[in-house]
């Protein structure tokens, strides 16, 4: 697969499943206000996925949309992190992934805007003004239930505890990703850990939380070896593309 | 002279055009058509160049839907619609009439040239009672481009189009 196509699958793949994911909650958030947030962040998403998936179908050349690499790929196709696939479970949760994402994803695009991509660079132009507001919802709530009730801090840290060790996928470099880099085609996330780990304990402190150990790392979502919770999601959002191939709105 | 010819007649057409696309409104802020929102960004003979708010508004495609009917309804079957990323929107864009209108509708319209600070944007003054003293309740709204205040003088709650 050709460099480009691979790393517009992986952007790509990382919004349309986390945008699946925080559709989820729509109509079941802890309140109205959230509810609203949580689906708008899950729709910014899912439109910078399209934009990433129209170019990697683009640049695959074999006649593949946006809408065929989203419903008629298998799991094993998927390129997503492991981290944007992992369960809501309950709300702390939710908000943890999204705060570990959020943040590395605001740092990723704010450097894909000088990608010698245009494309790469005019999605992420766009995505940037959108993932701001998702990273500081996201920090905002941290806040909030980890300097909350004794119940919400108790969450809230073993939301930390579940989450913390997909974060070092998010930062790795493999040889698909290393060719682009050399290009000035992809961002080189290893100099975006540091900052990201600045903000990360900055926000942990504000909610008066400590920054977990640091642990083993799970990988492989960008080789695709998922977790069992991916195949459960694709069921779910590609049932009636794949029952009704040829239906529109 | 042909080319002078041409100049006039290419700029007649985008008036016609723009003309036309005034009469299509946003699917969801029917108040403001596509050309008060400032996502017409070019007019072609062949193509008329349009740009999404966000990258995951459902009302692109909707849009894109009456703007083709409208073209198709005055002759212009033959133009395009084409969508550009690049430059990014921004509610810089919103005409001056635009925001005018939005205020009448009840939606206080954004700040301009506040897109680059969009996080740190002062309180909207309330669109209904003009008064500044007003509180954010949530910063994701009804649609992707609005936030949810309320006025701290009269009460009402209102959206706030987000600068962006």
């Amino acid at each position: 697969m050709k460099p480009l196509v691979e790393y517009a699958l992986r952007l790509g793949d990382d919004g349309l499943v986390l945008g699946q994911q925080l559709s989820e909650w729509c109509g079941h958030s802890p309140m109205l206000e959230i509810d609203l947030a949580l689906a708008n962040i899950g729709l910014d998403l899912i439109g910078q996925s399209s934009h990433f998936l129209k170019l990697a179908g683009e640049a695959e050349g074999e006649g593949r949309d946006a809408d065929v690499l989203a419903f008629h790929r298998d799991v094993l196709d998927f390129r997503n992190a492991l981290l944007v696939e992992q369960p809501n479970g309950d709300f702390a949760q939710t908000i943890v992934r999204q705060f570990l994402f959020s943040n590395w994803q605001e740092l990723l695009m704010r450097e894909l805007v000088r990608s010698q991509d245009e494309t790469l660079s005019a999605i992420a132009g766009k995505a940037v003004k959108e993932v701001v507001y998702h990273a500081r919802f996201a920090n905002e709530w941290m806040v909030r239930l980890g300097d909350g009730s004794e119940e919400s801090r108790k969450r809230i840290i073993a939301g930390l505890e579940w989450m913390w060790r997909f974060a070092d996928e998010l930062f790795a470099v493999d040889a698909t990703v290393e060719e682009l880099i050399v290009r000035g085609v992809a961002v080189d996330p290893r100099p975006l850990r540091a900052e990201w780990d600045a903000r990360i304990a900055q926000t942990l402190a504000g909610a008066t939380l400590e920054v977990p150990k640091p642990r083993r790392a799970a990988s492989g979502g960008r080789s695709g070896h998922h977790s069992e919770h991916l195949g459960h999601l694709l069921t779910e959002m590609q049932f009636l593309p794949r029952a009704y191939p040829r239906a529109v709105w | 002279m042909k080319a002078a010819a041409r100049a006039e007649s290419d700029e007649a057409l985008k008036d016609r055009v723009l003309e036309i696309l005034s009469h299509v409104p946003d699917p969801e802020i029917p108040c403001v058509s596509v050309v008060d929102l400032g996502i017409v960004r070019d007019v072609r003979e062949d193509a008329l160049v349009i740009t999404p708010t966000y990258s995951g508004c459902p009302a692109t495609i909707a849009i894109a839907s009456a703007i083709r009917s409208a073209l198709d309804c005055a002759g212009l079957s033959r133009m395009r619609i084409e969508t550009v990323l690049s430059p990014a929107w921004t509610t810089d864009w919103i005409s001056d009439e635009g925001r005018e209108k939005l205020r009448a509708y009840g939606i206080a319209p954004p700040a301009h040239g506040a897109a680059s600070q969009s996080l740190h944007e002062e309180q909207a003054a309330c669109p209904r009672c003009g008064s500044p003293h007003t509180e954010e309740i949530s910063r994701f709204g009804s649609t992707p481009c609005k936030s949810l205040n309320r006025c701290l003088a009269c009460g009402e709650p209102f959206d706030r189009f987000k600068c962006h």
